[in-house]
């Protein structure tokens, strides 16, 4: 009972100042808006009008009609007609075009043979995103007007595209979005708030009145997870209205997960801030694990491709499984329950970590 | 130990090392109930280590505390009830207003929130903070805060004070009436223990111990201790105070020789017979005028001659 009044003392007075810090305040509104229109508009996978150029030797009105569809994707843009392969690949080396199509003089006669290509699609490979939207290209399914469906190459296997059809890059990044600015702001707010208390002296006098350390961390911790949330519902909801991200599992499930990352993530704040002197330290610290957790948590590239050495280290970190559970409840419709052993490691995280910050704390004058 | 109740703290042979330096050394220190008791000794001679410890904020290396009848650090969960401690910094919270952070303090210690409402202000009339108690700490005065931190410190009414040096920022007015405020928690029982560096605060104090380099070089009634040193002073009255005192701080019995305004003031080694006499020869040898008379020490000296004392051991 004294305990929790002295929790709610240490809470009600974080509030106060939190309230007071406009700065702070902006920032916890800021970044998730900011964030989110930078990742959402700027950073897309989905290409369009790639500079391309074609040959075409056939010159039939099938070729034509290939060369209009192709150019009605608006995948690509054609800006030039050469007369070679040879020219299609010094374009490419210049860097004047990405993709060339190549069309060769008997393609009405290929449209009659199934297992021959239909025409040859030209990369430039450097870039492994032009790759991915070549291969669309050749999966272009092309009606001939003699009424005959093929592809650009022969495709004997089909693929389908299951919860994001378009593939719209905005619905696979937002899920993810949200732990990395959780991430970033949950780390950073609870590290620089300890370590802030302590270079302002206000520490010296807590550890002599009768406030525990435990209490002293919750107190302080519980106001971020109640920003935690309402930045977790601004991504939400911009996310939902900006890119019309589906949220297709069930809301309260996805929130259970968020919380146990908030835990997860405002406790390693709390061990960082007992491990650093001051709060520049304590930013370069959130810097050190915000970075990994960019790169191998499978926010950017997919977990899968990474060496086992870089797989074990995203293992270890709380984005990597929030990650899961955010895409797998938001565009899979998965249940928590199907990824309960994700939501387990995150629990499981935070109170490893609240259990090191409270024990390395309590040894802080000495 | 039958008088370990009217002790308020009884400290036994305490050190602290921090690495391989040796912070407080053997420090033995027993502190009545109710008096108020000084540390006065320059930055770095181990004041505030030795108050940290006491409070059980540090772990001492080696040796035994009882604070309050408690045993520190084994039972500083009951002891921080019973003690308050007002930190050499200004340590509350500078973005909160004064009532904040009082009421802040008050749930801390446990106060229910109309025990805390009625002592927050009676605390504020005490210390003079009624008409700001709506500014934020961090505007205040130098004054301002240190009357805030103590009424902060005394809050939960402490048996027992600990005041890290706490007039370091404030002017001399301020300071009269700090000193006042402390006199009358003492007058209500409250035992406290100060340190300072500054000699006229240190005489204030009912008791006194003189730290020097960690270690108790001298400790006792203020009055007692510059008795101690009667016939050791002399005051020089001379047109050239800075040759003279060149030549006397060759003399093997001059401890000090210091300049206050036209004045020299000497210190001599105790024993020294007839240092007057001894002196206008010495002035008379160099071709030096001036009037030499004894005059009443002060705890300026004692802090010289003690400090002194220890470094040549």
């Amino acid at each position: 009972m004294k305990s929790l009044h002295r929790i709610l003392a240490v809470l009600y007075k974080e509030l106060l100042q939190l309230g007071r810090d406009r700065l702070t305040f902006g920032m916890i509104i800021g970044i998730p808006l900011m964030q989110m229109l930078l990742f959402g508009f700027a950073i897309n996978t989905d290409i369009r009008n790639l500079q391309a150029a074609y040959v075409d030797l056939s010159n039939t009105s099938a070729s034509r009609q290939l060369v209009a569809e192709i150019q009605a994707s608006q995948i690509v843009g054609f800006n030039t007609i050469l007369s070679s392969s040879e020219q299609l690949q010094q374009g490419i080396r210049s860097g004047d075009i990405n993709i060339g199509v190549y069309i060769p003089a008997d393609f009405e006669r290929r449209l009659q043979q199934p297992d021959r290509a239909l025409a040859q699609v030209l990369v430039n490979g450097s870039d492994p995103t032009v790759v991915s939207v070549a291969n669309q290209i050749a999966m272009f399914p092309f009606e001939s007007r003699t009424g005959s469906v093929v592809s650009l190459a022969p495709r004997p296997i089909e693929v389908r595209v299951f919860y994001n059809p378009e593939r719209r890059s905005s619905i696979f990044i937002v899920p993810g979005l949200i732990g990395v600015i959780l991430t970033f702001t949950m780390i950073l707010f609870t590290a620089v708030a300890i370590v802030r208390e302590r270079e302002r002296g206000n520490l010296e006098l807590l550890i002599t009145t009768p406030v525990a350390n435990l209490e002293l961390m919750v107190g302080k911790v519980v106001p971020y997870v109640i920003i935690g949330l309402i930045q977790t519902s601004i991504i939400l909801v911009l996310g939902k209205w900006l890119f019309g991200l589906p949220i297709r599992g069930d809301l309260f499930d996805f929130y259970i997960a968020a919380l146990a990352f908030i835990a997860a993530s405002l406790t390693l704040g709390l061990m960082i801030s007992t491990v650093t002197k001051s709060q520049f330290q304590a930013m370069q610290m959130t810097m050190f694990v915000l970075l990994p957790s960019i790169l191998l948590s499978g926010f950017m590239f997919p977990f899968e491709g990474m060496p086992w050495a870089a797989q074990w280290i995203a293992e270890t970190l709380p984005l990597t499984h929030f990650i899961r559970l955010s895409r797998g409840i938001l565009l899979r419709g998965a249940e928590l329950l199907e990824l309960w052993d994700q939501l387990l490691i995150l629990i499981g995280f935070a109170i490893l970590a609240l259990a090191i910050a409270t024990r390395r704390f309590s040894k802080q004058l000495d | 130990m039958h008088d370990s109740t009217e002790l308020a703290v009884s400290a036994r042979n305490i050190s602290r090392y921090f690495g391989d330096l040796k912070a407080v050394d053997e420090v033995n220190l027993r502190i009545e109930k109710g008096t108020v008791y000084g540390f006065l000794g320059p930055n770095g001679s181990g004041k505030s280590t030795t108050i940290r410890m006491l409070c059980g904020l540090l772990i001492p290396s080696s040796g035994t505390i009882e604070v309050m009848g408690l045993k520190v650090p084994q039972q500083v969960d009951r002891l921080r009830a019973a003690i308050g401690y007002m930190t050499q910094r200004f340590s509350l919270y500078t973005d909160l207003t004064i009532r904040e952070n009082l009421r802040f303090i008050a749930s801390i210690y446990g106060l229910n929130r109309t025990a805390a409402n009625a002592r927050i202000d009676e605390l504020l009339v005490t210390y003079n903070l009624s008409e700001r108690a709506a500014q934020l700490a961090g505007t205040l005065s130098g004054g301002q805060k240190q009357r805030l931190a103590l009424a902060a410190a005394v809050m939960h009414k402490p048996k027992m004070l600990f005041l890290d040096e706490p007039t370091s920022a404030v002017d001399p007015e301020n300071r009269r009436d700090f000193w006042e405020n402390l006199f009358d928690l003492s007058a209500a029982g409250t035992t406290i223990l100060v340190s300072t560096h500054l000699m006229d605060e240190a005489e204030r104090c009912h008791r006194l111990a003189i730290l020097s380099a960690g270690r108790i070089v001298a400790d006792g009634i203020p009055h007692e201790l510059t008795a101690e040193l009667s016939g050791q002073t002399l005051g020089i009255t001379t047109p050239r105070p800075r040759r003279l005192r060149d030549v006397l701080l060759e003399q093997g019995a001059v401890r000090s020789a210091a300049q206050v305004g036209n004045q020299l003031r000497v210190l001599v080694e105790a024993g020294s017979n007839n240092a007057i006499n001894a002196i206008r020869d010495i002035m008379q040898a160099h071709d030096l005028s001036g009037e030499v008379a004894a005059v009443a020490p002060n705890l300026e000296d004692v802090f010289v001659v003690s400090t002194s004392q220890s470094q040549r051991q």
